[in-house]
Order: C-alpha cells, then sequence, then structure tokens
C-alpha cells in the first residue's frame, strides 16, 4: 500500500470562490491536511460603518452573488428587528416567493452545472450538452425557471431590487404569477430527471457522525423562518447565536472557522435531518425515492438532500403564488422605521443557517455590522471529513484520491465568496 | 470550423462576489449557441480547464491584493483583448466602501486581534483594474447586464466596434416610461449615471444607485439644478454616489 502522499489541488474548479486543496501523508500518517481558503477579504463589515440603514441590505447583497437574496433576507430582518419595523402579509409572501426561487435557482445551478459532470465523468457543463442533451437542457431550463420567480418578485436574481427596508417596493402583476405557477407545476419532470440519474448514480459511502445546526419553524420547514436547533437537542435564540458558535481565525484561510463544542455542518442535508417531517409531500416521496433515512451522516448526500429542497421550494413556491393570488397583489407604500439599536436576521441561505447582526444608531446610520455565513460555519467540517476519507483511500492512484477529495469539498457546495465576506486571491 | 479555430475566451475574477461570471451563466437561451462559436479555456466556478492560452479575457472584481496585481499584468500580456466585466472591475465598485478606512482599520474591524495573524488577511485600497492594466472594453454595472454582455461579445466575435451607451439613466428611465425618482420626493443619481441597464432599479421601485458609474461628460450643472429644484443639495447626492463611485470620484 502507498505510504506517501501529496497532493496540492491549486483552485478546485466548479466551486463559488477561490480555494485550495493541500493534502500531505507520510508513512501512511496525514502530515498535513487543510482546505485553504484565498479568497481575497472583502471587509464587508467594515464597509457598512457609517452607511445609512437602506443601504444596508443593497450593500449586503453584493457579498455573493449566488445568495444574493438571503444576504438581502437576513440583512432586511436585521434592519426591522432594529427599527421595530413590522411588514405586510403581502410583502412577507412576496419575499418567501423570491427566497424560494433562489434556493432553487442555487441547488440547480450546483447539481446540473457543478455536479452533474463530476457524475459523468467530464470537467464541465459544456461536454454534456453533446453527452447528455436532455439534462443539460432540463438544467438550463430549470434554473431559468427559478431566475424568473427571483426576478418576477425582485427584478433580477443577482441582487434584487425591490426587497427593501419595511416592505416591498415592487408588485407582480397576476398573469405573471400565473405564468411563473403554470412553468413550476410543469418543473417536476425536470427534478424527477435528475432523481433518476442520482438514483443510478450512487453516492460514495461514507460516514461520520456530527452534529447538524439548522432553523426550525413551528409552522414550516425552516427556510427563510425559524430559530437554530441543533441535531443534539437544543436550541437557541438567533441573539445568544455567539455564544453557541464561536468563530475562530486559522491561519491558512481568509475565511475564519467555527465550531460549537465540536465540529457541525449546516446547508440541505443539516435541514433535511433536522425537519424531516415538515418536507412538503412531493419532497418526502422523492426521499424515500432515493432511500435517504435520516438521520444521514454522509456528506456526499447534500446534494440529494438539494435535491429533495428543489421538490420542497417548487411546491412551496406554488402555493404562495395561489395566497398572493387569492390576495390581488396591490402596490404598497414602505413601513417606516418607529426605533433604533441592535437587531438580528438569520435565515437558511441555501448553503446553511446565515446570520446578520447590526447596531443602528439614532440617525439610522449602522454603527457595527457582524455577518456568520453558512461556508464559514462548514470548513472545519470539511476538514474532519477529508481527514476522516483520505486514509481509506491511499492505495488508490493518485489522480483518484484527488477527484474523490474535490468532489468531497463540492458535494458541501462551498459558496468562497461569501465566507470570505471579510476576506483573500492567490494564483499561480 | 475545426475546434483550434474557434475563438479562445477566459474568464478571471478578483475581488468580489462573482455575480458577473454568474450573470453570465444565465443566458441560459444563448449558453449552447455561445458555446458552438467560441471556446472557453478558463472559467473557474463552471469548469475544470485552465489555459493560458486566450484571445479575450473577460476580468470581473476589483485590486485588492499584491498577488492580483501581478496576475492581472500576466492577463495583460496573454489576452488581445481585455475587458472589464462589472462594477467592481471597471469602477472599484461597491469595495472601495472600504477606502474611507485606513486598511490596519479595515482589518481590525474583521479580524480582531488576529489581524496580523496571516498575510490571507492583508489588503491594499481597492482599484478598478484600469488603474494597473489598459482596458479595451468595459461592461459596466452591478452586476452586468445579460444583454450587453451578450452584444458586446457577439460584436468582437464579428470584429465589430460594440456601441457602449454614453447618455444617462434618465434617457432609458423616460423610455421604460417611469415616473422621476425625484417626483417621488426620493433621491437619484441618475441624471449623471452610465446608461445600459435599461433603469431596472427605478422600474422596479427602487433608485439609481449609480453602479454603472459616470457618463463620461456628466452635466453636472443641470443636474445641481434639478437637484435644486426639488430642494436637493448636491451634498446629499454624493453621499448616494459615494456608494459606487468612491473610487472613481475622487479622481474626477
Amino acid at each position: 500500500m502507498k505510504k506517501d502522499l501529496n497532493i496540492k489541488i491549486h483552485e478546485i474548479t466548479r466551486v463559488e470562490g477561490h480555494g485550495n486543496i493541500v493534502i500531505d501523508v507520510k508513512k501512511g500518517k496525514i502530515k498535513e491536511l487543510k482546505l485553504e481558503i484565498i479568497e481575497s477579504p472583502r471587509f464587508f463589515e467594515a464597509m457598512l460603518r457609517g452607511r445609512r440603514y437602506d443601504e444596508a441590505q443593497h450593500i449586503m447583497s453584493r457579498i455573493c452573488g449566488i445568495c444574493a437574496v438571503s444576504h438581502t433576507s437576513a440583512s432586511l430582518k436585521a434592519i426591522e428587528s432594529a427599527m421595530d419595523i413590522k411588514i405586510s402579509k403581502q410583502a412577507e409572501l412576496l419575499r418567501k416567493l423570491a427566497f424560494y426561487g433562489e434556493t432553487l435557482q442555487s441547488h440547480i445551478l450546483h447539481l446540473f452545472f457543478l455536479v452533474l459532470p463530476d457524475l459523468a465523468g467530464v470537467g464541465s457543463i459544456v461536454p454534456l450538452l453533446t453527452s447528455h442533451p436532455d439534462m443539460a437542457r432540463t438544467g438550463l431550463e430549470l434554473k431559468r425557471l427559478a431566475n424568473d420567480i427571483c426576478a418576477t418578485v425582485g427584478g433580477r436574481h443577482i441582487h434584487p431590487i425591490s426587497l427593501f427596508p419595511g416592505g416591498v417596493v415592487h408588485t407582480p402583476k397576476p398573469q405573471e404569477l400565473k405564468r411563473l405557477r403554470e412553468a413550476l407545476e410543469g418543473s417536476f419532470e425536470g427534478l424527477e430527471m435528475m432523481l433518476a440519474f442520482l438514483n443510478d448514480h450512487p453516492f460514495p459511502e461514507f460516514s461520520l457522525k456530527r452534529e447538524y445546526i439548522s432553523l426550525k419553524d413551528r409552522g414550516e420547514y425552516g427556510l427563510y423562518n425559524g430559530n437554530p436547533v441543533s441535531s443534539d437537542s437544543y436550541a437557541f435564540k438567533p441573539e445568544s447565536y455567539t455564544r453557541k458558535i464561536k468563530e475562530y481565525v486559522v491561519s491558512h484561510s481568509a475565511a475564519k472557522h467555527a465550531k460549537t463544542e465540536g465540529t457541525f455542518m449546516v446547508g440541505a442535508l443539516a435541514r433535511v435531518n433536522n425537519s424531516y417531517r415538515q418536507l412538503s409531500p412531493r419532497a418526502k416521496a422523492a426521499a424515500k425515492k432515493a432511500k435517504l433515512t435520516v438521520p444521514s451522516y454522509n456528506p456526499f448526500l447534500n446534494n440529494m438532500a438539494q435535491l429533495i429542497e428543489c421538490y420542497h421550494s417548487t411546491e412551496e413556491s406554488i402555493s404562495l403564488i395561489e395566497k398572493l393570488l387569492l390576495m390581488g397583489p396591490k402596490p404598497e407604500p414602505v413601513k417606516k422605521p418607529k426605533a433604533w439599536g441592535r437587531g438580528f436576521g438569520v435565515v437558511e441561505a441555501p448553503r446553511g443557517t446565515l446570520y446578520h447582526e447590526y447596531k443602528i444608531d439614532k440617525d439610522g446610520l449602522i454603527e457595527k455590522a457582524v455577518c456568520i455565513i453558512p461556508t464559514a460555519q462548514n470548513l472545519r467540517s470539511i476538514e474532519d471529513d477529508l481527514r476522516a476519507l483520505v486514509p481509506g483511500l491511499l492505495g488508490r492512484p493518485k489522480a483518484e484520491i484527488a477527484r474523490a477529495v474535490e468532489t468531497l469539498v463540492r458535494a458541501y457546495d462551498p459558496c468562497i465568496s461569501c465566507s470570505t465576506h471579510i476576506m483573500d486571491v492567490e494564483f499561480a | 470550423m475545426e475546434e483550434k479555430e474557434l475563438p479562445r475566451l477566459a474568464f478571471f475574477s478578483f475581488t468580489c462576489c462573482e455575480g458577473c461570471q454568474l450573470a453570465v451563466l444565465s443566458c441560459e437561451d444563448e449558453l449552447p449557441d455561445i458555446l458552438s462559436l467560441v471556446k472557453i479555456v478558463n472559467f473557474r466556478e463552471a469548469i475544470d480547464q485552465k489555459s493560458d492560452d486566450y484571445d479575450i479575457a473577460f476580468v470581473e472584481g476589483s485590486i485588492t491584493r499584491k498577488e492580483e496585481v501581478r496576475k492581472l499584468k500576466k492577463i495583460r500580456k496573454h489576452a488581445k483583448i481585455v475587458v472589464a466585466l462589472g462594477a467592481c472591475s471597471s469602477t472599484g465598485g461597491l469595495n472601495c466602501l472600504k477606502n474611507r478606512f485606513t486598511m490596519d482599520e479595515v482589518k481590525r474591524e474583521v479580524y480582531g486581534k488576529d489581524a496580523g495573524k496571516s498575510e490571507r488577511f492583508d489588503t491594499l485600497p481597492t482599484r478598478a483594474i484600469d488603474e494597473i492594466i489598459p482596458v479595451d472594453y468595459y461592461l459596466h454595472g452591478c452586476p452586468i447586464s445579460k444583454k450587453e454582455f451578450l452584444h458586446l461579445t457577439t460584436s468582437l466575435l464579428l470584429g465589430k466596434r460594440p456601441d457602449i451607451p454614453n447618455h444617462p439613466v434618465c434617457v432609458e428611465c423616460k423610455m421604460a416610461g417611469n415616473i422621476c425618482v425625484f417626483e417621488k420626493g426620493m433621491t437619484c443619481v441618475g441624471p449623471i449615471t452610465r446608461a445600459g441597464c435599461e433603469a431596472i432599479c427605478v422600474t422596479y421601485g427602487a433608485i439609481c444607485w449609480g453602479c454603472r458609474g459616470l457618463v463620461d461628460n456628466p452635466n453636472a450643472d443641470a443636474h445641481a439644478e434639478t437637484l435644486k429644484r426639488h430642494g436637493l443639495t448636491v451634498e446629499s447626492v454624493m453621499r448616494k454616489f459615494s456608494l459606487y463611485g468612491a473610487c472613481k470620484t475622487h479622481k474626477c
């Protein structure tokens, strides 16, 4: 058996942002193993200081192109909790619809554009257009539909426009909503195609027990609403997250790492594990077809969990549209701030729990901002997995090991730009 | 056509949210056609392949690190045409907000007492890419407009000069049939901001935040007049413009 191994994957591809994987094994023992985060620090917390409260969501959306709606949502919740603003029912429904649109768009992008090439043994979606034309086209269509949802509510998916403190400043027309509903109802076929494909291409058998944290809500599957809960049977309020989740700096990563008492994971698998019973009927049926049993400790199954959430988000979007159509959407003025102080905003971004906390002064200017990003919370879990995975692979060819390792990192769908909202780029 | 004859496109990303690359991936209807006409040789977010042999380089993000300066110069050397992709690259974008503080202060705000612990936390004041290398074309906006990206790409492939607007957002806002933001009692920097976005932010209920930067010759007097008429001051608007204009307005 091969005892020495030295792998350096420079700038892992098909992930969002810049990261390297470094693995050094001497005589069968792991000497060094790390996921280097080399993205440029952005320093959003500093950028927000001194800006007006109604610019915050606009600025913070720019943390990430993929989860712009999530950052906007967390930001708005934080502003509105700090300034005692209660938004209307219609605004809440519209914001949720944009939010589910983003969950769909992000998961579809990841599954069809970034994961599918691994399963088909190619380097990108480009060759898939000829080798698997149905799948590739379906992916493009589903992604466009998800973009359309966000665009109908927010003007566009990447950096939504109409989501504002106090409400939503654009009202979609009923016929636009009806068109979306029709397209959504027709989109399950595409999801079925992906489900069948994933069932034909089983994920690697691998399991590592760990803690899962996600939002949980009494009335619905925790995505847009809810308070954080742990699979270790405790819950906490968003305002005490810094007491439960400790961020710390490691020198090989421009993104901070995070821990509770030990390692935890956030994201689709954490949510499906923690809130399985609240999934929509079609999502549960998909989980059954995929033979996913909870709790699952296999991080590769995060991709299956993402697909299950696509079913859920599609069904939820249809039901939101029905509620909106019943109300008859009409333009509303935004609600004005009534107070100032500290505020917290928390949502389940596609990759996991996202916390924003602001302190706003009496002139409506941001004094202090703190954000905890899902990918930063997962970095420790990824490194733990790699440490457990690599020893079992040592007999295999180096290229195969490198591939397995990259596939694992990709399964987490890391969003490195986000995690370094505060953070580094290095090129060969 | 032989594959090797296809024009070679490369996408690079520096300090940014990668939303402009994502906007390129959002051309779902056009992607298959584009891919039959060009060869994409670098696009880390979506493909595995990496190469130094390319004709057109799309550069996203602003420059905030020494390594980025080195890499950017290398891209200029390899590429026949360099296109700045989006606000961060073409004007510095929102990233310029951090230039209001010293870099030590900025690092301390985020990394606290660990700020000096790793060179990965190092940062330079934000710069647009044309502060370091000559740029051939600009795709403005935060994020870029898909339509403008497709127009520029097809123009370059056909060997034509792309038509990048140099009139203010107000022109497109009128064409979109919007009620003027000033009439609604809000402040807007549309009168001096470069168009090309079809005034999408005003159409969707917001204001123009100035993400596309200034037009080449902003009519400052007329804008000051508009502001006066609505009881506003230049300062109140400059504050808005400083969101995206912090880097470039200092040079104006």
